[in-house]
């Protein structure tokens, strides 16, 4: 039906699509949109087009420190949170554990309580044993946080796959070890990534817990935040905004062509 | 041939509260082609995993070639088993599955190669190394699983319903193939399967279970032809049982009396019965003469009305009511020619006779 309809009038499933991508991309789209104006006020009309603000923003130690720590905080707590989930997500789907469920359910809470009332508690206890706040204690905050997701992604995967390829390579020689290594995690792979994709941009762009808990070092969203105060240098923010953008772009692009490796993986892993 | 390959000593297994295996005692001997069958959740490929390694038994212990399995780890144990779903490794092409388990046989990377191909040429996919498991059927998937354990040389290959997931035409196809195969190497094969058809085709012994017993132990044709247990008659093809009682049991004869055969004596007795005690007569549906008058200087025999029929093809299936019996007696019939078209007319007063030797006769209580 949709194939008669000639192309000036489309069909509202197809205008609903449209609107939808609108809603979600429009606003992104400024970003990159702004930091070529040559203004330094985010308004229309544009001006002109300038390099100037990414040119400002390499030349902006804070801004790059503050980037430089959220990567450091972000690969750190991504590598953390994913082995911690990988080890978990084995012991739930692969063993009778007893009080799977309840733990499960206990591992999963941060997931719902609120961050701000997670970064006061964490404040009071850090505090409390007098440990200094650093980017390693807004570290130890989104591990906390990045920890369930992890486990999400990773159960999800190792329940995907089949039991009886372990037992294969037991039967075929291999101990535990060498079976993780030559069975468990090339089958896994999409799910690790994923994990790691996921926890890194949640620590990435953590606001609440790296606010409570960081001292001087800040976090680029803390960055960021602190520099709505000074105009000139919203730009500049704009123009690192844009940049972060396009990588995201190919990274997620990256993870979605192994994801659906994956799949193509696993549905041919039954009979 | 009767040296025993693997042992067991009364290997029980339980889960919680339910029982899968009980008591098991038996020897598989070397080189033969051992099934377990039984219905569903019988416990035989619980049995067969205890074998693996994958389940530790809850008592008794198994000795494979002479040697305590009990605290030897699955990778450790020279045996290999081919999965029921294959199990192979979506993420590795046939060669790299095929040499899986071959990383510490100190062959050279040329001696490894010579022998996945003579595997490959073994199972009749030469040329297919380079394939992804996604480009397999189900039939060829069962090649390379039983390709993988095979080149382990393992002491007995373990078979887990390897044949369920293929279409009929297939699995007949394989089980020839699995026999040849078996013949030709010389490996213990421990075969599990519910198929009773499966069972009967390729082993040299079958061990019936049910409920995590041991039944009964012994060649297809003692198993089908001598039954020892209601059970296994009634589980084995397809049985008529009358009740009886015996009247008198010598060496090789027992004469047992029966509302409905009268007295009869089966020339084939395993067990020995006392007088009086109350036994089944069993009738293979195949072993049933039917007649349409009635039959004079014959020993014993049903009388009965044509009932239903069945078409099979290859045979016919009659059923035949008899008064004062609930189930009709069900006879088989050899299609080998038409003429047991106008068989099946209703109603139609039919004698059943039978040989003497095909009477079996199996303790009732």
């Amino acid at each position: 039906m949709s194939d008669q309809r000639p192309w000036w009038r489309p069909d509202g499933f197809l205008l609903y699509a449209i609107i939808y991508l609108t809603f979600i991309y429009l606003p992104v789209l400024f970003l990159p949109l702004f930091s070529f104006n040559s203004s330094k006020y985010i308004a229309f009309p544009l001006k002109g087009f300038t390099l100037k603000w990414y040119h400002q923003m390499v030349n902006s130690p804070s801004m790059l420190e503050a980037l430089l720590n959220s990567i450091k905080v972000g690969l750190i707590v991504a590598i953390v949170s994913t082995i911690l989930g990988l080890l978990a997500a084995k012991a739930l789907t692969r063993y009778r554990l007893p009080g799977r469920g309840p733990v499960i359910s206990f591992i999963m809470i941060p997931l719902v309580i609120p961050e701000i009332i997670l970064a006061i508690s964490l404040l009071i206890l850090i505090s409390q044993v007098d440990i200094p706040l650093s980017l390693w204690t807004v570290g130890f905050s989104h591990l906390l946080l990045c920890i369930p997701f992890a486990m999400l992604v990773l159960i999800s995967r190792m329940e995907g796959f089949d039991n009886s390829l372990e037992e294969a390579a037991l039967d075929l020689g291999e101990n535990g070890w060498m079976t993780f290594w030559r069975v468990t995690f090339p089958i896994v792979l999409p799910g690790i990534v994923a994990s790691l994709l996921l926890t890194f941009t949640i620590s990435f762009d953590e606001f609440v817990l790296a606010f409570f808990l960081s001292s001087t070092d800040a976090t680029l969203p803390i960055y960021i935040w602190s520099s709505l105060r000074f105009p000139t240098k919203i730009p500049a923010v704009l123009a690192l905004g844009a940049s972060i953008f396009v990588i995201s772009f190919f990274v997620v692009s990256f993870a979605e062509w192994l994801r659906r490796r994956g799949v193509k993986l696993e549905s041919t892993s039954g009979i | 041939m009767d040296e025993s390959i693997i042992s067991f000593s009364n290997v029980s297994k339980r889960f919680g509260t339910v029982t899968a295996v009980n008591q098991a005692s038996f020897d598989i001997y070397r080189g033969e082609f051992f099934s377990l069958l039984g219905p569903s959740g019988c416990g035989k490929t619980t049995l067969l995993r205890i074998v693996a390694g994958f389940e530790t038994p809850t008592e008794g212990e198994i000795l494979i070639d002479g040697q305590p399995m009990s605290t030897t780890p699955p990778n450790r144990r020279p045996v290999n088993m081919v999965f029921q779903n294959y199990a192979i490794f979506p993420h590795l092409d046939v060669r790299r599955n095929i040499a899986f388990g071959m990383r510490k046989s100190g062959l050279s990377k040329t001696d490894l190669n010579k022998r996945i191909d003579e595997v490959l040429e073994l199972i009749k996919l030469p040329g297919y190394g380079s394939r992804g498991s996604e480009e397999l059927s189900g039939g060829q998937r069962q090649r390379v699983a039983l390709a993988r354990a095979l080149i382990k040389q393992p002491k007995v290959l373990l078979l887990d319903e390897p044949l369920g997931a293929l279409d009929k035409k297939l699995r007949e196809q394989m089980q020839i193939e699995l026999r040849q195969l078996q013949q030709q190497l010389g490996i213990t094969f421990l075969f599990v399967t519910h198929d009773q058809e499966e069972a009967l085709t390729l082993s040299d012994r079958i061990a019936v279970m049910s409920e995590g017993e041991v039944m009964e132990i012994a060649s297809p044709a003692e198993l089908y032809e001598s039954p020892s247990s209601r059970f296994v008659a009634d589980f084995i093809g397809n049985m008529n049982f009358f009740e009886g009682q015996v009247v008198d049991s010598e060496a090789g004869n027992t004469t047992v009396t029966s509302k409905l055969l009268g007295t009869v004596t089966a020339s084939q007795a395993e067990h020995k019965f006392s007088n009086g005690a109350a036994v089944w007569i069993a009738i293979r549906p195949e072993k049933l003469v039917p007649l349409f008058e009635n039959p004079v200087n014959v020993a014993g025999y049903i009388e009965g009305r044509m009932g239903p029929s069945a078409y099979l093809g290859d045979r016919s299936h009659f059923y035949v009511h008899v008064d004062h019996r609930d189930d009709p007696v069900l006879v088989a019939l050899q299609n080998l020619d038409r003429s047991l078209d106008g068989l099946s007319r209703p109603n139609q007063p039919v004698w059943l006779t039978w040989s003497p030797d095909a009477l079996v006769v199996l303790p009732r209580n």
